[in-house]
């Protein structure tokens, strides 16, 4: 098995752990000493620590388990979930979006759309990939693929991964707020089942531009917000280094957001996080996926699209107050 | 700050002192001292410059709809501090001042009116009620009015100013953009004319929604229209940012708006597209 890197700050302690686990085993090997207790010491306490660790995360260790750079993105679940993925590329208006990804997909037998952004592993997938911050050019070939599954019957699968839509002089120029803005129409009526998964970071107004869907699932840690919590530290507290507080503050993980009735399911990840165990987490999701497709393909179309209005139209709080008047003298 | 610098040789000093507070403005394109009360006879407009000062939904309703006709719904909606959100002041205690600075109970007026004499379902937002910023009751309020427009068979317009959506409520207003715009699907549908009118300035999760899904999308002159904020873009692309970028005026010139009205001929220019799209088509 590979050996698990512990990168994030939370987890020094384990990184700790394992150096004093390294330096017995070559203690034992070069001198020939059994410290085969020490070991199993070590083990137990590093066992131990990760329970803690893993079991009372804050919102702001979830967002770096969201953003952990092992962590699976959009094609480690395609390739596992899904058969014969054909990619389709481009917008059929300005380019192809190389952070958003979309193509037909077998899942046991049935054809679906899937579509999802798409992050990079190294620098130069980074590059290509915009870290996945899709341009207008991405939300427009969403659409254009979303439509060709409404056409051909197709269920359409979204898989949410980015920080937000690239805040650029390209984007602006080419109206990055009308893509998102019309993929929020045009999804609400589709005559097709939609499912959406927020795989990791669910950005802001870039995330919802392929999320409005029958079910919204979520992974455990992953989470979805109105803005970045740097963003919104920046703005309220006019330094990016409260970003711990305000992620606790914009109530952003997976539970609060079940609370308000944003996501249907919060999906479990393996023990430590998605970057784990891919397969793992791709088994999860892939039985999530599967039932609530097998729900929605029972339901007209007239069912399934007054479905999605009502999902979106319920959601908000407010008071109706009997006395309208307000700082009346 | 001024774009042009320019020499300044005026021979009339005007010192701060000598203006009475309340009776004139400056304004702040041609530096210009102007009397409130030709200001407000001219919807708030310099009259030489054209600069646009911002105006409140009261203001602007007035100006746009026939004298009485306009009937206010939903009023009594108010915002609940679901997130228990607290920054350098808690969201609860913000909610109470805004209310008492603007008299309105969150950043939108609805209702219905006639502009010259044809009804229709109208939301104006007011950027003195937290910034115009589009939270809980921004999205139901505009919702409903489109959702009435549908009911009435009447055509709907909006007129946004807003910094985009309400951080203090979280992922509830991010859901604002898709519940408004899944009602304009439906509007839609109903082939039922949606005019969105953008002022200064709209940005966020309000251009990103309802905002830019006008049938017709009209910009008062030297608006602010974006996604992303110019700060936001500069800091991400060390880019430097081309002249009048994201103002109506480039808007127009990038195809996103479809034309620039002043404000004092926006009556009448809606009354010319109400004609056209609804009246004409249903007579």
């Amino acid at each position: 098995m590979e050996k698990p890197t512990y990168t994030l700050e939370f987890e020094k302690p384990l990184r700790d752990l394992g150096r004093q686990l390294d330096s017995l085993h070559q203690l034992s090997i070069e001198n020939n000493v059994d410290v085969s207790r020490e070991i199993a010491a070590i083990e137990q306490k590093i066992a131990a620590t990760k329970k803690t660790i893993y079991s009372e995360l804050s919102a702001w260790q979830r967002v770096q388990i969201a953003r952990h750079p092992k962590r699976p993105y959009t094609l480690d679940f395609v390739e596992r979930i899904f058969k014969d993925f054909q990619e389709l590329h481009g917008d059929r208006l300005y380019s192809d979006d190389r952070s958003m990804v979309g193509g037909t997909a077998m899942l046991d037998g049935q054809a679906v759309m899937v579509i999802g952004q798409q992050k990079g592993r190294d620098t130069k997938e980074n590059i290509l990939r915009n870290f996945g911050m899709p341009h207008p050019e991405g939300y427009r070939k969403a659409m254009r693929l979303m439509r060709m599954g409404e056409k051909f019957g197709l269920p359409i699968i979204t898989f949410v991964d980015t920080p937000g839509a690239f805040p650029g002089i390209g984007a602006e120029e080419r109206h990055v707020a009308e893509a998102i803005a019309v993929n929020l129409r045009e999804m609400a009526v589709l005559k097709v089942p939609i499912i959406t998964v927020i795989l990791g970071e669910g950005g802001s107004g870039g995330a919802l531009g392929i999320a409005v869907a029958d079910r919204v699932l979520i992974f455990e840690n992953a989470y979805y917000s109105v803005i970045s919590p740097e963003g919104c530290a920046a703005i309220l507290w006019k330094d990016r280094a409260s970003a711990p507080r305000a992620a606790e503050a914009l109530k952003l993980g997976s539970a609060s957001l079940q609370k308000f009735g944003i996501v249907d399911e919060i999906v479990d990840e393996p023990f430590g996080g998605n970057h784990t165990d891919y397969d793992k987490a791709a088994a999860a999701l892939k039985y999530a996926i599967t039932r609530h497709l097998n729900d929605l393909r029972g339901l007209s179309v007239e069912e399934l699209t007054n479905g999605r209005y009502d999902r979106f139209r319920k959601l908000g709080v407010f008071e109706q107050q009997a006395v309208a008047k307000v700082g009346a003298e | 700050m001024s774009l042009f610098s320019k020499p300044k040789y005026s021979t009339v000093t005007v010192k701060k002192k000598d203006i009475p507070q309340g009776l004139w403005k400056k304004c702040p394109v041609s530096g210009e001292i102007i009397y409130i009360k030709e200001l407000e006879e001219n919807q708030n407009v310099v009259p030489k410059s054209g600069y646009h000062f911002p105006i409140s939904a009261p203001e602007r309703l007035r100006f746009l709809c026939d004298p009485g006709s306009f009937q206010e719904f939903d009023r009594e909606l108010a915002a609940i501090d679901a997130l228990e959100f607290v920054d350098s002041a808690p969201y609860a205690k913000r909610l109470e001042k805004y209310k008492r600075e603007s008299g309105l109970n969150d950043a939108v007026v609805c209702g219905t009116g006639r502009i010259h004499a044809i009804q229709v379902s109208l939301a104006v937002m007011d950027f003195r009620f937290a910034g115009g910023s589009m939270g809980s009751v921004v999205g139901e309020k505009i919702t409903r009015a489109i959702e009435r427009a549908i009911e009435q068979k009447i055509p709907c317009i909006v007129v946004s100013a807003s910094g985009g959506a309400r951080m203090q409520e979280g992922i509830l207003s991010l859901m604002q953009m898709a519940k408004t715009s899944a009602a304009l699907a439906r509007l839609a549908e109903a082939k039922l004319p949606f005019f969105s009118i953008l002022t200064n300035p709209t940005t966020g999760g309000v251009t990103a929604s309802f905002a830019v899904l006008g049938d017709v999308i009209i910009a008062e002159p030297g608006a602010l229209i974006g996604f992303a904020g110019p700060r936001v873009i500069k800091e991400t692309t060390q880019q430097a940012l081309p002249e009048g970028f994201q103002s109506a005026e480039f808007l127009l010139k990038h195809g996103l708006v479809d034309m620039i009205v002043p404000r004092t001929e926006m009556r009448d220019r809606l009354r010319d597209l109400l004609q056209a799209l609804f009246v004409k088509k249903a007579g």
